[in-house]
């Protein structure tokens, strides 16, 4: 049975020159169960996170749809341009509907 | 039913080239997978770079990026990106929408695979058109079911 979602980590650099197209990285513990496994005598149930929302300063920068396919403990590298200083805010969706979030500031001088 | 004959009546619109791996168990599943994210629009086979390791070690953990060719600017961008497993249980992996605050048309990410197989990544621009590539990966040890 699971418990609630553990935060995602972010790999986000805490500053940047404007304008720079800077790496984002973050990884989320989670087991991707996606039922299928052991459907001889007892499947596993179900348990997978379907999709993650990506806003800078509000605004949607990058959305993901996950299915099955994906691996577990979900690993996800983009790259963002940076105008200003921006909050980065990232969140992720199970299938139940639960989420879990985390933010980082990238500071530009 | 030949498997060449039912390929041409699954229509042109999406070219599966002949797959050396087993990729043809889910054939029916893939196309209307496919036809779900992006519709029926022919895809230019160019435009896309994908990196993977020939031979993955483990199939549950497969690493992947894909790069799209394009500027990233207001004019031309790209708007989304999926991902297709040929020989999976399930064909969908994974679909990102992009904008142009992404500063490179660039998604890595790890994937499983339950055995080799052909990867299919379609990504459609701003303008509307769609570009195609795919990428044989073999596995030493399936990622899905066990």
């Amino acid at each position: 049975m699971s418990g609630a979602l553990t935060a995602p980590r972010l790999r986000v650099p805490r500053s940047a020159r404007a304008g720079e197209v800077v790496e984002i990285r973050t990884l989320i513990e989670h087991p991707m169960e996606t039922g299928i496994r052991g459907a001889g005598d007892r499947p596993a149930a179900r348990d997978m996170l379907e999709r993650l929302v990506v806003r800078v300063n509000g605004a949607v920068a990058l959305q993901a749809s996950l299915r099955n396919g994906i691996s577990p403990n979900p690993y996800l590298v983009f790259f963002l341009r940076i105008e200003r200083t921006s909050e980065l805010e990232f969140v992720f969706f199970d299938e139940r509907g639960r989420s879990t979030r985390a933010t980082a500031r990238i500071a530009v001088a | 039913m030949a498997r060449s004959t039912r390929r041409a009546a699954l229509g042109g619109a999406i070219a599966l080239i002949a797959l050396p791996f087993a990729a043809v168990a889910q054939d029916d599943a893939l196309v209307a997978a496919i036809r779900e994210q992006v519709g029926d629009a022919e895809p230019e086979e160019d435009g896309i770079t994908l990196r993977a390791p020939s031979v993955a070690e483990n199939g549950a953990q497969v690493p992947l990026t894909v790069l799209v060719d394009s500027a990233q600017t207001a004019a031309e961008h790209v708007t989304a990106i999926h991902l297709f497993a040929a020989g999976n249980p399930t064909p969908g992996i994974a679909s990102f929408q992009l904008t142009p605050l992404l500063g490179r048309a660039e998604i890595q990410t790890r994937i499983r695979l339950s055995q080799a197989q052909q990867v299919i990544v379609l990504a459609r621009m701003n303008d509307g058109r769609l570009r195609r590539a795919t990428v044989e990966i073999r596995v030493t040890t399936g990622g899905c079911l066990t």
